[in-house]
């Protein structure tokens, strides 16, 4: 990446400006966005605990064949001794719960909404983001979204109380197949975190295009603020679709409407190419930001400029824009022609091109640097492995011939989340580690940052690796139960997510021994190799930064 | 400095209004997607849609020597009290020629119901070589209690289907339909008290 030099850029001046509104104003009315970013990050870590503790109930259950727990949890839920439907209906509650939380409330919240609102400002050189109002109304629109969804598990859904119908919310199960207000309390949940997104979107577009400080042209923008452009516009131009596909849904529930019922002459086929229309870009949505924060955290410890810059932006403008022409590969088995097959088969693939690309750019900035192997490079390298395992694995599903056997098996799973869980969440992780003295003031313990990191590694391939295997054996998933061939691996399946609880452990012991006892942090701890804005503020940078804007050769 | 505030404010506000205009845009064409969806199946033939023509197009088809055999499927919706099976299972037709099936419909309930059908063929691709000229599945059907109702479609296989490499090779059709109880029964139900 361009190598950022700002003249006389010590931002002195910003101390006696320092001055900072109350405990409840700051917190709750805050129009800062440091502060926001720091809500949203706080946000997220709460939602991910709720999801990741609902996975473990689940690998809980799925450690042997037969259903021990299920019906004992169903019948706390319902207050009354439930039935084996109860309890079933209970797993579908808790795999769309761990869906939606994970997707909606902590990757997007931690990436978009937490590194982006406080990386994006500082390193293109910007007071704050262009509508600071704004930006507090879309962190405050995602806690009763996110307060909506855990209440719906509290009312009937159906079978039982609590939404059951994935987080893909297909027509008819999100429609006839389930009574009661779960599911529209879910919808209104996803319209409004949608919203929240769309606000956020809209927000950094205008910060990215319009504020970026003298000198600093699109070219010379560093690679993360261009990985939340791209995001930005994938959200702005994907959501709506969403909006649009769920409000139909509410009204096929509750207004008479047909729009997905065949009984009217609607499609139900119809709901899956809306939803694939957004969701599709909803998994770049969620892994882009990570490419910025890995190509920043690659060269940081390397100590070279990032290989082949422009290449990188526009890896990820051409992943975004294909990204938007790929959706039916999710629907290979609702009966294509082979030449509709064929398409989509090879427009995924496509997607390869850039992705390689990016990974290869990650490999060359490596080659020959002088690299140094401290907790956010560690995490960036266990990103970059784990992140090529998924892509392979993609690429192995993109095939729609393939795809007819392995569609909705544990093999789908393994792959999305050794993108997701073992991708982006390792990115966020590293991003983390990368920024949190800047953003705090204080070291953590790189032991613990290095133990954090080899525990959650191996965890996490135990946990994930093994349900590649299940899924070519044919084990379906969502399913609460399965026959004794599949035991032996989910076994070992749900020993990786015991070990990988240990290293969630181990961050939040980091976490409190960084606040309570760690070093104080320079302005740029991590010496040469960081060369972007927000290593020319203090840390934490002062409350107003960039008063007079720096200059960019 | 006031001076360069204002126009970045100006400019804030124009880069919102372009960006949301782009999300309205966005949430439009979803909506717009429902009639957009019929379209495209309707005129590809996606998802085995079938065809409907007009007499005076049908009249001009030609017939080959090319039989094939069409399997008529009948289902009905448990919400419909409705019995509902094709008069025979199985029709060899020379492709282009026109011919005519019947269902046999039965209200099984006391009251009079209306139902509507759905229908497609598979193989998936045969559906935009599937004409059909006349059908009851063009409309609501109302049936007195009990009362039994022979339900005709005319229908021709489009000869094209034997120029198309991904189709020329298809030996049989399957004509399948789903009769549902109609979503809007309020006009009946008046009708009904009426009489």
């Amino acid at each position: 990446m361009t190598t950022i030099t700002a003249d006389g850029q010590i931002d002195d001046h910003a101390h006696d400006a320092d001055h900072k509104p109350a405990f409840f104003q700051r917190w709750f009315m805050s129009t800062n966005h440091k502060d926001i970013g720091t809500l949203y990050l706080i946000f997220a870590i709460i939602a991910g605990i709720i999801g990741g503790a609902i996975s473990g109930l689940m690998r809980l259950e799925l450690a042997e064949p037969g259903i021990q727990y299920l019906q004992a949890w169903a019948s706390i839920s319902n207050g009354s001794e439930a039935s084996l439907d109860q309890a079933y209906h209970l797993w579908n509650v808790l795999i769309t719960a761990h869906g939606l939380i994970m997707v909606f409330f902590m990757v997007m919240p931690a990436m978009i909404g937490g590194f982006g609102n406080w990386f994006v400002p500082l390193m293109i050189g910007a007071p704050d983001m262009a509508f600071p109002r704004m930006n507090n109304i879309s962190f405050w629109l995602l806690v009763p979204a996110f307060l909506l969804l855990l209440g719906s598990s509290f009312v009937p859904g159906g079978t039982g109380n609590g939404a059951g119908t994935g987080w893909t919310v297909y027509a008819p199960l999100s429609t006839s197949g389930s009574v009661g207000p779960a599911v529209d309390m879910a919808i209104l949940s996803l319209h409004l975190a949608g919203a929240s997104s769309i606000l956020g979107a809209i927000n950094f577009i205008t910060t990215i295009f319009n504020m970026r400080a003298p000198g600093m042209t699109l070219h010379k923008m560093p690679l993360f603020v261009w990985s939340v452009l791209v995001t930005a516009f994938l959200l702005l131009l994907a959501l709506p679709v969403l909006a649009a596909a769920i409000t139909m849904l509410l009204t096929d529930r509750n207004f008479g409407t047909t729009f997905y019922d065949a009984a009217g002459g609607g499609d139900p086929v119809l709901y899956q190419h809306l939803f694939w229309f957004f969701g599709h870009p909803e998994v770049y949505i969620m892994i882009l930001p990570g490419f910025g924060m890995i190509s920043h955290i690659v060269a940081t410890f390397s100590r070279k400029p990032v290989f082949g810059y422009l290449g990188m932006a526009y890896a990820m403008v051409a992943i975004g824009v294909v990204g938007f022409v790929v959706w039916a590969h999710h629907m290979f088995t609702t009966g294509m022609s082979v030449n509709v097959k064929m398409y989509f088969t090879a427009a995924t693939m496509v997607i390869a091109v850039p992705t390689g690309i990016k990974i290869f750019s990650w490999i060359a900035t490596m080659w020959g640097g002088s690299m140094s192997f401290k907790t956010p490079m560690v995490w960036a390298l266990g990103f970059i492995f784990m992140f090529t395992v998924g892509g392979v694995t993609g690429v192995v599903l993109a095939n729609g011939g393939i795809d007819d056997n392995l569609h909705d098996t544990y093999y789908v799973v393994a792959h999305f989340h050794y993108v997701l869980s073992l991708g982006a969440v390792f990115s966020i992780f590293a991003g983390f580690y990368y920024w949190f003295p800047k953003m705090s003031g204080r070291m953590y313990s790189e032991l613990l940052g290095q133990l954090h990191f080899w525990i959650f590694f191996i965890g996490v391939n135990i946990l994930f690796f093994p349900q590649h295997f299940l899924g070519q054996q044919g084990m379906p998933r969502r399913y609460a139960d399965y026959p004794e061939q599949f035991a032996y691996w989910n076994q070992i399946s749900s020993i990786g997510y015991a070990v990988m609880l240990v290293g969630v452990v181990i961050f939040f012991v980091n976490i409190g021994y960084a606040l309570l006892a760690g070093r104080k942090a320079e302005d740029n701890y991590w010496g040469e190799g960081a060369t972007t804005l927000e290593w020319t503020l203090s840390s934490p940078p002062p409350f107003h930064q960039f008063e007079t804007l720096p200059q960019i050769k | 400095m006031a001076f360069a505030q204002a126009s970045l404010s100006g400019k804030n506000r124009r880069s919102a209004v372009m960006a949301a205009l782009m999300g309205l845009g966005m949430l439009g064409l979803g909506f717009a997607a429902v009639p957009l969806y019929e379209v495209f199946c309707r005129v590809t033939g996606y998802g085995g849609t079938t065809q409907r023509v007009g007499e005076a197009q049908a009249a001009t088809v030609q017939t080959t020597s090319r039989v094939m055999s069409i399997r008529f499927d009948s289902n009905v919706n448990s919400a419909l009290p409705w019995s509902f099976k094709p008069e025979q299972a199985v029709d060899h037709v020379t492709v282009g020629a026109r011919d005519m099936a019947i269902f046999l419909a039965t209200n099984n309930s006391d009251e009079p119901v209306v139902g509507t059908a759905t229908f497609n063929v598979t193989p998936l691709l045969a559906g935009q070589y599937f004409n059909k000229v006349q059908c009851f599945c063009f409309s609501e059907q109302l049936l007195e209690p009990g009362q039994t109702v022979r339900m005709p479609v005319l229908y021709y296989v489009d000869p094209a289907i034997l120029d198309d490499p991904e189709t020329k090779d298809i030996q049989e059709i399957t004509l399948s339909y789903t009769f549902y109880r109609s979503t809007d029964e309020q006009a009946v139900d008046a009708g009904a008290s009426d009489s």
